[in-house]
């Protein structure tokens, strides 16, 4: 058996179950791995360990009692610092929101408090999940644990390497662009966002609201659908929550699921600018599956290379309006050197946003300003229903859509600070999923030649979540990649 | 030069619902400040909206009674700009795809004297949309303090289509739209409470010519004799410059009612880019036809609808039906007493005069006048005292004194006059032996009856009524009277 | 769109309100460029009759009924995160129209 802190929610909820562990002990490993790996990792912003253990100590109380609330309850959950749970700090990885403490709770940790999840920590991200490296970070960066120079991916950085490095079980991400998929895959571990509207966007501080959607982090799929259970559903407080007609058991389809299915390959995703390792390992994927009995189909997603230029000006303009309320008014940083109410505004944000989040406001007010309303954003929302209409085109043939999560295994820190478009086109394959708001995953497809973790991206139908986590736990078990952990 | 003045108006109206646009925090005006917060009024990070349908169908039955067409789909979209009262630093509004369009509101112009009707004329409007309100700002010696009480209270906002052509139209306009409001029952429009507020904006044309001129807007306008002053200011300045032959500068312009004048507050250069946005957070509203079909049909008449129902078909003047109905709660008052005795006139007068009067008499010191919902009275009590006059059971000086008492103690009339003992005397011999004392008191007047002076028999009346407290009934008096002045000749 | 996008830093960066250094504005100026050059394949894309996409879902008439009073909070949790405050009441510097 891996260390505690190696575990999978579902081995340890058993073990919870049998009594042959407690959640205080499980913690206590928790936090003694976290203090022992987070010098070198600093995959947490802030992390209260009293407050962990005594969350531990009530589950361990629950159970005792026989009020369980169920296989989450105990299981040490990290939470990205985009999440409100009250009384902690949420800062959004920003200067901005340095001294910000939450007053109330996210939807999404109201349920996994009402599921006995124990908060463990606020986990690193790019500032206001902009950003592809966790380098964004007003705090520091996380490094990647497979190797400590390399960044783990963003902007949910921070929760893919704390499960990499043991430091929690599993975490919660948000994805706008593939901010969940991309460090999941950088860091060896399962990263899934849901259908957009499954999951509530309450209390998750929003950068682009049409594309955001909270997921889980975890080791294996079983684990995501298990944590993404107690996550959905239909929240008065969000309009834009779908209620799912039936809601299925997730890991229970899981034993009923089995395939074989009709897999699609989208040809454009494997054009310029992938790695030749990354290409070489998801061809075997598909090949794998191919020999499994599951039918193999070319598809074309004619308007995906579009997918970067609609999704940088979508989430821009969205952003430039969602990041207005940071103005040093009511909460948050308010620069010293005021002299009126206009420079309260102009100086409290210049001192409180990083470059890239600054880049991304001066990039979305610009497309939304007058004269060129028309020719940038409306005409990207429009391409956008283009991009939405190849995925439901290649939806009506096939299961899933497989294709790489990132072009190229986690580069080294610092490589491309100094070219934004380098970046974005790092999300080539993840944007277009967000645009058409279908749920995919990312699980671990094998190492490259100098070890560094390649991720699987699975793409699933809108609500087609059961399907999609049995396509991709067939290939986690049989393969294991999930059973290898980074040396540190 | 000879000027066209060109008005155009936008109202915005808090919409009496008991929670905000987009969230349950509730809302009531005077509240101590920032106790009406949550984390949705104050743009915490995280939050999201979501809409009150209790504000959409208050918007649409406003809609239909001021004749809007209302869409089949409505949106929302951010308009975007900082100000330290907007905890978003973006208003949701509707742009694009508003609840309400078109529309047109019957105004009444002054007549040439008081007692006498204008004419009426309609005004078009543009749209009506929904939007949310930002919070208050109150400005000290040294810097603004604000509270967000206010943030988020639903608004429809009325825009006019540039129909108007002077302060007085506008006046009358906003006069008709408070009635409208009322009759639709969505807000309460107290100026003073913010619940209703105007922009007016302003255009001068060379009289016939059919090309708008520059406009300006004026911001500001919180009671109507600041609308109608601030308009007759723009229109005064206005004429100055274009017969100075200089051009006028498209601007917002702040009206100031200490001062009576306006100032520039930015010029169109400096004027917003909103950047309007679809909002991503709140899904369109369809307007289910069924439920905007029921709306109509529930819709109350419109006060000059009824205005010519009382003159045409109940015959009441100008005077009384200008009083009544501007007022929805009068006329109700009012139709209910009808509908237990069939005396209009009588009815009307009593509600329009001694009842207004008493309730303004009750109002506390400095208070606006009591609202007929706080009225002791009943129509019943009002139409049962119209009855005891019409039956001769009291006579209408007495019946002055019934309502006093009955205001006072909420007694129906019958149990007064009952109680008091104040019907009318048919007591012929007693009556008789007052008139021949009368008579024979006051032989000047009996002369100038003789000699054809009709109104001289009240000097003989006086002391009759005097001497039975008003309750002589004063038909048996004037035939009394007449006969035994006859019967002397 | 103009043939060569134009982004004038100095109208956009005070419409953001965000107070930018000269050395920011010269390397933002530069980075957004070669974004906006970027973006210039969504011209040659036909989009007649094409309907925009605002939300993942056409979902419509979601609200809330009853009108009912849902929970407030007291004044002190306002005051205790604004940077300032009186009161009650959040502070800021005089603002003039
Ligand atoms: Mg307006
Ligand atoms: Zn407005």
């Amino acid at each position: 058996m891996p260390e505690l802190y190696h575990q999978t929610i579902a081995q340890l909820s058993a073990a919870l179950e049998a009594g042959s562990l407690t959640s205080v002990a499980l913690m206590q490993a928790v936090i003694e791995r976290t203090e022992a790996v987070e010098p070198q990792v600093k995959a947490f912003i802030h992390r209260d360990a009293e407050d962990a253990l005594q969350q531990a100590h009530a589950s361990d109380e629950r159970r005792a009692s026989g009020n369980s609330l169920g296989p989450l309850d105990g299981i040490p959950i990290g939470i990205k610092d985009i999440l409100a749970v009250k009384g902690q700090p949420l800062r959004c990885a920003s200067k901005m929101l340095d001294n910000f403490v939450s007053p109330y709770d996210a939807t999404v940790i109201a349920q996994l408090k009402a599921a006995g999840a124990v908060l463990w920590g606020r986990l690193n991200m790019d500032e206001f999940a902009m950003g592809s490296s966790t380098e964004n970070s007003a705090y520091m960066a996380t490094a990647n644990p497979w190797d400590l120079d390399r960044i783990p991916g963003g902007s949910s950085g921070g929760s893919a390497a704390a499960i990499a490095a043991g430091q929690a079980i599993a975490t919660i991400g948000t994805d706008t662009g593939g901010s969940i998929r991309q460090p999941a895959a950088l860091c060896g571990v399962v990263g899934m966002k849901p259908t957009y509207g499954l999951v509530s966007r309450y209390g998750l501080v929003a950068f682009a609201s049409s594309l955001d959607q909270a997921g889980p982090m975890t080791r294996t799929v079983e684990d995501a659908a298990l944590l993404l259970q107690t996550m959905l559903g239909k929240d008065p407080l969000d309009s834009t929550s779908i209620a799912m007609p039936k809601v299925p058991d997730f890991r229970a389809e899981l034993k009923h699921r089995k395939g074989p299915w009709k897999l699609g390959v989208p040809r454009e995703f494997f054009g310029d600018g992938i790695d030749p390792e990354v290409k070489a390992n998801i061809e075997a994927a598909i090949e794998w599956y191919r020999a499994q009995g599951s039918e193999i189909v070319d598809i074309s997603l004619p308007h995906a290379h579009l997918s970067v230029p609609v999704y940088y000006i979508v989430a821009t303009a969205e952003a430039s309006s969602n990041l207005a309320r940071f103005d040093g008014v009511r909460y948050g940083h308010r620069s010293v050197a005021v002299e009126d109410a206009l420079s309260l505004f102009t100086q409290s944000r210049g001192e409180g946003f990083g470059d890239e989040v600054k880049r991304r406001i001066i990039l979305g007010t610009y497309v939304l300003s007058s004269g060129y309303y028309d020719a940038y954003y409306l005409r990207a929302q429009k391409v956008r229903t283009l991009i939405r209409r190849d995925f439901e085109n290649a939806f009506e043939t096939v299961d899933a859509i497989l294709s790489p999560t990132s072009p190229t295994p986690a580069f080294k820190r610092g490589e491309r600070s100094n070219d934004p478009l380098a970046m974005y086109l790092s999300d080539i394959y993840t944007i277009a999923v967000n645009l058409a708001g279908l749920p995919a995953l990312s699980l671990p497809s094998g190492f490259t030649s100098n070890g560094l973790p390649i991720g699987l991206q699975v793409i699933g139908k809108a609500f087609g979540e059961a399907d999609l986590f049995a396509v991709a736990q067939a290939y986690e078990q049989a393969h294991n990649f999930h059973l290898v952990t980074a040396e540190l | 030069m000879e000027y066209d003045v060109v008005i155009g108006l936008e109202i915005h109206v808090q919409l009496k619902t008991r929670t905000k646009m987009f969230t349950a925090a509730p809302y009531a005006y005077g509240a101590d400040p920032n106790t009406l917060i949550d984390p949705v009024v104050l743009g915490l990070p995280g939050t999201l909206p979501v809409l009150n349908h209790a504000a959409v169908e208050a918007c649409a039955k406003l809609g239909l009674l001021l004749a809007c067409e209302i869409a089949e789909v409505c949106k929302w979209d951010r308009k975007n700009y900082f100000y330290p009262d907007s905890p978003k630093n973006y208003q949701l509004t509707q742009n694009e795809q508003p609840l309400c369009l078109g529309g047109q509101v019957e105004i009444e112009l002054p007549g040439t004297s008081r007692n006498i009707q204008g004419e009426h004329r309609l005004v078009k409007l543009n749209r009506i949309h929904l939007e949310e309100d930002p919070g208050k700002l109150t400005h000290t010696a040294f810097d603004t303090t604000i509270d967000f009480n206010r943030a988020g209270v639903p608004l429809a906002e009325i825009v006019t289509e540039p129909d108007l052509h002077s302060s007085e139209e506008a006046v009358a306009f906003l006069n008709a739209l408070i009635h409208l409001i009322h009759y639709a029952g969505v807000s309460d429009c107290d100026m003073e409470k913010g619940q209703l507020r105007c922009d007016a904006n302003v255009s001068l044309k060379p009289a016939g010519s059919k090309t708008l001129g520059t406009r300006t807007e004026m911001k500001n306008l919180n009671s109507i004799s600041n609308v109608r002053a601030a308009i007759e200011y723009e229109i005064a300045r206005q004429t100055e410059l274009l017969d100075a032959g200089e051009s006028i500068t498209q601007e917002t312009r702040r009206w100031s009612a200490e001062n009576g004048t306006s100032s520039s507050l930015r010029s169109k250069e400096e004027a917003h880019d909103y950047r309007y946005f679809p909002d991503p957070d709140l899904m369109p509203v369809r307007m289910d036809r069924a439920r905007v079909a029921e709306l109509q049909a529930a819709l109350p008449e419109r006060p000059y609808d009824k205005q010519r129902r009382y003159q045409e078909t109940l015959d009441l003047p100008f005077t009384l039906t200008s009083v009544l109905c501007p007022d929805p709660k009068l006329c109700t008052f009012f139709e209910e007493a009808l509908e237990l005795h069939p005396a209009p006139k009588v009815i009307a007068n009593y509600i329009a005069n001694d009842l207004l009067r008493e309730l303004s008499a009750s109002a506390a010191h400095g208070e606006s006048a009591l609202s007929i919902s706080d009225c002791p009275l009943t129509p019943a009590h009002i139409a049962e005292l119209a009855k005891l006059i019409e039956n001769g059971v009291i006579t209408k000086q007495i019946a002055k004194e019934v309502f006093t008492t009955m205001y006072q103690s909420g007694n129906m009339p019958a149990v007064i006059v009952e109680k008091e003992g104040l019907q009318q005397s048919d007591n012929s011999d007693e009556i008789e032996a007052l008139c021949r004392e009368a008579i024979a008191g006051n032989a000047k007047a009996v002369a100038q009856f003789k000699e054809g002076n009709a109104k001289a028999l009240n000097a003989l009346k006086g002391p009759v009524m005097k001497a039975t407290k008003g309750q002589a009934n004063p038909a048996t008096l004037d035939q009394i009277l007449r006969s035994l002045i006859q019967s002397e000749a | 769109m103009t043939d060569k996008a134009h982004l004038d830093i100095e109208y956009v960066s005070q419409l953001a309100r965000l107070d930018l250094s000269a050395a920011e504005k010269e390397k933002l100026g530069s980075q957004l460029a070669a974004i906006l050059e970027h973006f210039d394949a969504l011209k040659a894309v036909d989009v007649s009759g094409v309907e925009p996409t605002a939300h993942a879902h056409a979902v419509e008439n979601v609200w809330r009924e009853g009108d009912r009073a849902g929970p407030v909070y007291d004044p002190e949790v306002l005051s205790s995160m604004a940077p300032e405050s009186r009161d009650n009441q959040v502070v800021v510097p005089k603002v003039v129209e």
